[in-house]
């Protein structure tokens, strides 16, 4: 895996080799560095194919779910086709990055603000939008704002700051944030794409989506597939923390191997007892598993997914259930308490795990903490309880031998 | 004839506050939601609603008899703005006013999906103001306002609205209080 | 054969408040947990907020949205 940076010639349509994609024009780049390392994009000229070469491309949504971002882009076109009234779309780069392990979304608006911004310009031309927005962190935003001021083509962009909470990130809370105020998830018994911001047809994309579009704009869709793998195109960004020398953003190319990913940072996988993928929703992938690539299909019969692309590491010595049952209160006190079922589930599956963690010897509470987070999957406004479901199911799968021994009292990793 | 429909405006009133009372009553435990003996929960919502509603129509009766009454010397104006009657205008003023406030209470409630939950909620708790200033014009204003059996209706009628808040305040009101609470601990 | 419910009971979560009525309503689609919201009688059901009804139900069901305390339920088509 190289991560070499092209210097680009003379010839502005030139695209770049290597995996150094997302940040080839430098650190905190302004518009010039940007032009210099990119060229210029000829939006008007993009967006009536976008959506055609977002398919050919392959890009998927870089923001957790995953989902092909051009059906995002076709869903919100045909639904302002579908009104009787004429009706403009809203284009909303979501940078709100609720996960605490990521840092991805603000490393990638400090320093790629101009490619974000590309993005959002295209999508929004694509789509027919007459509103775009950033919403981000405070920090964040104000990139944006700055990186705006250096260019002519952003003025119409609105840039809301993000209030940092987990769930701030949730599209319908990101609506609701810029709409109301209020950044709490939305009762969406239909789609953003066709009924969103003031009722609006409303495409949400994750700044790094926005990104890989932006290029995917200039260089089409056989560029973007030149690195990767056929089943999982391109690049992501992940942010590796935990047992690693130190928490990183790292650019990796479709389908690389996690124990790879280990190793460039500087961890090693036969220290390493698990790595969360996904983040505070996602799934540990044990030891014995970290070969596997990092991609949909290889990680799903796991479980799995690359998420928002969110790897912390756990080491040898530390116990997945004691980590987990940190995340999990975490996620508790993180509820937009809307819910019943999320409002008075989690703060339950809470106290379980810990308990479960801390070397309970009640035998029942495995199955207790097993019914309750299958009770309360799919009952709520959004993800929230779900996610935190999965997590719990997956970690009493994973670390099953650490819950037979907690409950003989003994902890089989190696504590310091 | 006249004596006939001045009996039946004042009946129809004292109707209207025992179904009323019942009402009320009954959206108490609405809110508790408990089921009563017999009663399921949606029974309980909707024994209600039908209470308030045929309560509204004995209070339109009530109304109605009473304007074609000459000695009540009511008219349309007195119905909806208070105190301007002629026939001991506070008391028959107060009537005008409960009748106001349940004219945004009934339209609120039977439009509920259109207003929204929030509206027809703030609306919804004047029904405490309602039901006392009611008493008040029956007490004061009928001609059987002062007499013995009135009062004794209406004082069994106050007893249980009473009973009802007391228990609408208190602690473990709400179903399935004491398991959430647990759970939120 | 029909391809899908007529309809789904869609659940308003931010604004269920676990009453209860519509699983007195609906007792052979739904039932409560043990904080009162509703929840599918059958255990195996992937599908928990917008409730697959059939036709012989549609009539119950439009009762318990009608009756529904904070107006949680709506009836709808299926969303494609």
């Amino acid at each position: 895996m190289s991560a070499s940076v092209s210097t680009n010639t003379t010839e502005s349509r030139r695209p770049l080799a290597g995996v150094n994609r997302l940040f080839a024009a430098g650190q905190s780049a302004n518009f010039d560095a940007h032009r210099r390392a990119y060229g210029d994009l000829n939006v008007r000229l993009a967006a009536p194919h976008l959506a055609d070469t977002l398919e050919r491309a392959g890009l998927t949504g870089r923001g957790g779910a995953g989902f092909a971002a051009y059906r995002k882009l076709n869903a919100v076109s045909h639904a302002r086709a579908q009104r009787l009234l004429p009706s403009s779309a809203v284009v909303i780069a979501n940078g709100a990055e609720g996960e605490p392990r990521s840092i991805k979304d603000d490393t990638l608006l400090v320093h790629a603000p101009h490619l974000v911004i590309d993005g959002l310009l295209v999508a929004g031309a694509a789509v027919h939008a007459h509103s775009l927005y950033v919403y981000a962190p405070r920090h964040a935003a104000d990139s944006i704002r700055r990186a705006a001021g250096q260019r002519g083509d952003a003025d119409n962009i609105i840039v809301v700051d993000a209030v940092e909470t987990f769930i701030s990130g949730e599209a319908s809370a990101v609506v609701n944030a810029i709409q109301n105020n209020v950044a709490l998830p939305t009762d969406q018994p239909v789609r953003l794409s066709t009924t969103g911001l003031s009722r609006r047809p409303t495409l949400v994309h994750n700044v790094e989506t926005l990104a890989h579009l932006a290029l995917i704009a200039r260089y089409g869709a056989d560029w973007f597939r030149s690195v990767g793998s056929a089943r999982d195109p391109g690049t992501r960004l992940v942010t590796i923390s935990g047992a690693v020398p130190a928490e990183r953003v790292l650019e990796v190319p479709g389908d690389t191997q996690l124990s790879e990913i280990l190793r460039t940072c500087g961890a090693f996988p036969q220290r390493t007892a698990a790595v969360l993928v996904g983040g505070y929703h996602g799934a540990w992938i044990p030891q014995e598993w970290l070969d596997i690539p990092l991609s949909p299909a290889a990680l799903a019969p796991l479980g799995a997914h690359p998420g928002s692309g969110v790897l912390y590491v756990l080491g040898d010595h530390q116990c997945g259930l004691a980590a987990t049952a940190q995340i999990v209160a975490y996620l508790a006190g993180e509820s937009a308490r809307q819910c019943g079922p999320c409002m008075f589930g989690l703060p339950e599956m809470a106290r379980l795990i810990t308990r479960i963690a801390s070397g309970d010897p009640d035998p029942r509470l495995s199955a207790e903490l097993k019914t309750l987070s299958q009770m309360v999957a799919g009952r709520g406004a959004c993800h929230h309880p779900d996610g935190t479901s999965k997590l719990v199911l997956n970690t009493l799968n994973v670390f099953a031998d650490d819950v037979n021994a907690h409950l003989t009292g003994h902890c089989i990793r190696r504590h310091p | 004839m006249s004596e006939a429909l001045w009996a039946f405006g004042r009946i129809s009133g004292i109707v209207a506050l025992i179904l009323f009372t019942v009402a009320v009553l009954l959206g108490v435990v609405t809110r508790s939601g408990r089921p009563l003996p017999g009663l399921p929960r949606f029974s309980v919502t909707l024994v209600h609603r039908n209470a308030a509603i045929l309560a509204s129509v004995f209070l339109v009766f009530h109304v109605g008899t009473l304007m074609l009454d000459s000695y009540a010397k009511l008219n349309p104006i007195d119905v909806l703005v208070p105190f301007l009657g002629a026939f001991r205008p506070f008391w028959q003023g107060l009537g005008t006013v409960a009748f106001d406030l349940l004219l945004a209470v009934m339209v609120t409630g039977l439009l509920r999906r259109w207003v929204g939950v929030r509206t027809f909620r703030a609306v919804h708790w004047l029904t405490y103001a309602i039901w006392p200033i009611a008493v008040a014009h029956g007490i004061g204003n009928g001609t059987n306002g002062t007499s013995r059996w009135f009062l004794l209706i209406t004082a069994v009628c106050a007893t249980a609205v009473l009973a009802g808040v007391i228990w609408r305040v208190s602690a473990r009101f709400v179903e399935l209080s004491h398991i959430r609470d647990q759970a939120l601990r | 054969m029909t391809s899908g419910p007529e309809h789904v009971l869609h659940i308003n979560w931010t604004r269920c408040d676990g009453r209860g009525l519509c699983t007195e309503i609906l007792p052979e689609l739904l039932r409560r947990d043990r904080w009162g919201y509703p929840v599918p009688v059958n255990d195996d059901a992937v599908e928990r907020t917008n409730i697959p009804i059939t036709n012989d139900l549609v009539e119950a069901a439009t009762e318990a949205v009608r009756l529904c305390p904070t107006l949680a339920l709506t009836l709808r088509r299926p969303q494609p």
